[in-house]
């Protein structure tokens, strides 16, 4: 261990901003991160223990102690649970004779929930040592139990198990007219980087991982540098400043992959949108940021970058323009909070993805200190676009305040899960026609973070005036029971949160127990005000965006349902704020008794 | 003429590169907060301090003061909200103030009086945490710990070590000591250091001081924290 821990730390040429990196391939070769690997560490990267430490309990996917020679993770998405996914978990775990959370006693399997892993049109998914299994069913699981009781190499696994559709529903604008490598670049050494930029505001491209900033906007700010430094000789601090350009796919949102649709079947395209910034900011230096999740789409990638180094297209001197960028993927390691672009930022510096205080925004103050444009997949992909089509032919398209078209990752209740393009301006009814929904009790728009509307609401548009989405589209049907999605949702931001500020690392688990509470029937007159009242706290007062949101699943559907939500309640007006039978439970196992004097109703008249 | 703010309509004046809670400070406002330390890197953590700037709720103690902001600290709902945030940070951990020997200076059971909370509201978590009491003089209640980081920045800026790191996510977090026991005795901590000393609450103590100055005569038994905060944090104060 000790010269393969020497060798990695200087293959990455021992810089603790590589530490992600460092772990991963340690991970993924010991199956934990162990202490004295840490040890060694810390003195190779000259960073204290506890930093290291910090980071590998910040991430899902990395262990102070060992987990299975085959981890198996499978995605705990409302979405995978649509499909299933709790009888397959307990068929698995019975196959494999392993619980879910644990190792099996020979240390061959491991097996545990996790977010969802973007494959919500293809589920019930799941990972194993990090690549993505499809389709689930018995069938698999009985070969997955074969293949790992025969402990056969993941090389030998027949390829099927690991097949990722893409599921291109509906093209439009950008899907159906993917560029040639290199026609972007082109088109933008004819036109002018500057005069490119002008067709990118003309086109009004907003951000398209959901917060919709003006893209051209963005990019001007980092060009130009900071306000106050706008008074200073601008050319020779243009020349002088270092700057970034970060690809944020860490596609984390529940329901979405629209990203790793773009990425297996566009990566030129968004490539080359990134290199077109690079360009027009002044950057050398491109980071994709690819979720962990995604594993399975890195070495496609980088061959990617190697043939557009090959063609000229990344390196030195550009197709010749005297352009020099190149691209460099960091993998994530399993957590939602780092799509957040400062904590992405963070995570890319091989810390623990918590998010900055702002201002500093990245744009001044980014990766390494460094001025910074952090743009989502699909934004550098319609800025390739735009570069060569120019800005009217895509601001013809959409809504006065949406230009152009969103890719949409359609999943759940309908007959044709998959990608959709559509105009902004679409209304959502257009789309679940399309998609084949019926008897559609409601859509979850822009995931759990986003938006619960109602089956009375399908008039409403996809835009920024009205329903914004970072592309999750999830459809339920009457079928489904409103409180066990808001409580998948509730749990998943529990899990996600950082922990750095107050109310979303306190909040999310409050609202967690508030909601379980009073769905399990425990509730009582005033407990759907105190959960309102938490909700609303969380909302304002957290930190960035997660906690900003993550009472949204409550609030929205508390709005649309308030009755439901008050049937929950017992009609007392006190109930124990908890179980008290259940809370005799280890009691009960310690003395071995299970009568009824071992046993107490919640409420006197009850018994 | 001097650059300025409002702060409950109150003019305030600031100067460039202050951040709201410099410039509320030195003008001798109180704005509640248990992260925030002026010696040190502020960290925007606790949310204690949470104003709102033109509407918009920022942190003061990392928001920068900016001419035309209207700021709101003393309402009712922020204080409201500040309450049911060190409800939080009670229920969090396990904060038993008449047991705890730092009753009557931990700035966490002040802030709580300062803003009238008289229960924890929100149902207990009761973590399991531990104490280390490893070290000779000095030692950890993780019990009472709310991850401020005050520590973690006082022994990297102050004492020019690395005692202490903030470890895991969400409700997850706890406190690390450097040492590969992780225990406090075999770290370079002194009694003498600032990070034994910068705790608010009382999860990091010095050993044998306990009960030296009587529950009676202590810091917040006869002063609330925004008097002391703002004696401590502005000497200009009340000159």
């Amino acid at each position: 261990m000790h010269s393969f821990i020497q060798d990695l730390a200087e293959t990455n040429r021992y810089q603790a901003t590589r530490l992600l990196s460092i772990l991963r391939a340690i991970q993924t070769r010991y199956h934990y991160i162990p202490e004295v690997a840490i040890e060694q560490l810390a003195e190779l990267l000259k960073i204290p223990r506890t930093q290291i430490i910090s980071v590998v309990e910040f991430y899902s996917f990395f262990h102070l102690s060992p987990r299975g020679q085959y981890e198996i993770l499978i995605s705990d998405s409302i979405t995978d649970h649509m499909l299933g996914k709790k009888g397959l978990l307990d068929y698995l775990s019975k196959k494999l004779k392993v619980a879910v959370g644990e190792v099996r006693q020979d240390g061959v399997v491991s097996l545990d929930n996790t977010s969802c892993t973007g494959l919500c049109d293809q589920g019930p998914a799941g990972l194993v040592n990090g690549y993505a299994l499809s389709r689930l069913n018995h069938h698999r699981i009985d070969q997955i139990t074969a293949l790992i009781n025969q402990q056969k190499p993941l090389e030998e696994w027949p390829p099927e198990l690991f097949l990722v559709e893409d599921n291109i529903q509906l093209p439009d604008l950008l899907l159906a007219h993917p560029i040639k490598p290199g026609a972007a670049l082109t088109a933008m050494f004819n036109r002018g980087a500057q005069e490119t930029l002008a067709e990118i505001s003309f086109a009004e491209l907003r951000g398209r991982g959901g917060a919709g900033y003006n893209t051209a906007w963005k990019w001007h700010l980092c060009y130009e540098g900071p306000e106050e430094d706008a008074f200073c000789d601008i050319v020779t601090q243009q020349h002088q400043q270092q700057r970034y350009v970060v690809c944020n796919a860490d596609e984390g949102e529940p329901g979405t992959f629209k990203d790793r649709v773009l990425l297996n079947t566009y990566a030129h395209q968004v490539f080359e949108g990134m290199t077109l910034c690079a360009a027009i900011i002044g950057a050398d230096h491109g980071l994709l940021y690819l979720r962990g999740e995604y594993l399975h789409l890195y070495e496609k990638l980088q061959g990617i970058l190697e043939a557009r180094r090959q063609a000229g297209l990344l390196g030195n001197n550009i197709l010749k323009q005297g352009l020099n960028f190149d691209i460099e993927i960091c993998l994530g390691a399993g957590a939602y909070i780092c799509g957040e672009e400062s904590a992405l930022i963070e995570s890319l510096e091989g810390k623990m993805g918590i998010p900055r205080n702002r201002p500093p925004y990245p744009v001044t103050q980014g990766y390494l200190g460094k001025p910074t444009v952090v743009n989502n997949v699909e934004t550098f992909m319609a800025a390739a676009s735009i570069a060569i089509n120019g800005g009217d032919w895509f601001a013809n398209v959409g809504t006065q305040k949406s230009k152009g078209t969103k890719i949409l990752s359609i999943c759940g209740d309908c007959a044709r899960p998959g990608i959709y393009e559509y105009p902004f301006g679409t209304s959502i009814q257009t789309v679940l026609d399309d998609c084949g929904a019926s008897d559609v009790l409601g859509v979850q728009i822009g995931g759990p973070s986003g938006t619960f509307i109602a089956n009375h609401e399908f008039k409403r548009q996809l835009a920024f005036e009205d329903l914004a989405t970072g592309g999750s589209f999830i459809i339920f049907n009457n079928s489904r029971n409103i409180l066990e999605i808001v409580n998948n949702f509730i749990h998943f931001f529990a899990h996600e949160s950082c922990g750095f500020c107050t109310p979303c690392r306190v909040g999310t688990s409050l609202l967690k127990k508030q909601l379980d509470k009073i769905i399990e029937g425990h509730g009582s007159a005033g407990d759907v005000v105190a959960l309102e009242e938490l909700c609303q706290l969380i909302k304002t007062q957290s930190h960035c965006g997660l906690g900003q949101t993550a009472a949204n699943p409550v609030l929205t559907t508390l709005e649309r349902y308030p009755e439901l939500y008050q049937s929950q309640l017992k009609k007392i007006s006190y109930e124990p704020g908890f179980d008290l039978d259940g809370a005799l439970e280890t009691a009960r196992r310690l003395a071995k008794r299970n009568d009824t004097g071992a046993h107490l109703a919640q409420i006197e008249d009850e018994s | 003429m001097s650059k300025s703010i409002t702060i409950d309509g109150n003019t305030v004046p600031f100067e460039e590169g202050q951040t709201i809670m410099e410039a509320a400070t030195a003008a001798g406002v109180y704005i509640p907060h248990l992260c925030h330390h002026p010696e040190f890197t502020p960290h925007g953590s606790c949310k204690l301090c949470n104003v709102k700037v033109n509407g918009r709720v920022c942190s003061a103690c990392t928001f920068p003061a900016m001419e035309g902001q209207e700021v709101l600290n003393n309402t009712q709902e922020l204080t409201d909200d500040r309450k049911l945030i060190t409800q939080m940070l009670f229920v969090e951990g396990n904060h038993f103030c008449p047991s705890c020997e730092k009753t009557g200076n931990c700035q966490l059971q002040a802030v709580a009086y300062h803003l009238n909370m008289l229960d924890n509201h929100f149902p207990l978590f009761y973590p399991a945490r531990k104490v280390d009491a490893s070290h000779a003089e000095v030692m950890i209640d993780h019990n009472r710990c709310i991850f401020c980081t005050l520590c973690v920045r006082a022994s990297q800026q102050i004492d020019g070590k690395d005692v202490f790191a903030i470890s895991g996510r969400g409700l997850n977090k706890h406190l690390l000591v450097n040492a590969q026991s992780g225990l406090l005795k075999d770290t370079d901590i002194e009694a003498t250091d600032q990070a034994a000393h910068i705790c608010p609450t009382g999860a990091i103590l010095i050993k044998h001081t306990a009960y030296q100055v009587p529950i009676g005569e202590r810091i917040y038994d006869h002063k609330q924290i925004d008097q002391v905060s703002l004696d401590s944090e502005n000497p200009q104060h009340g000159q």
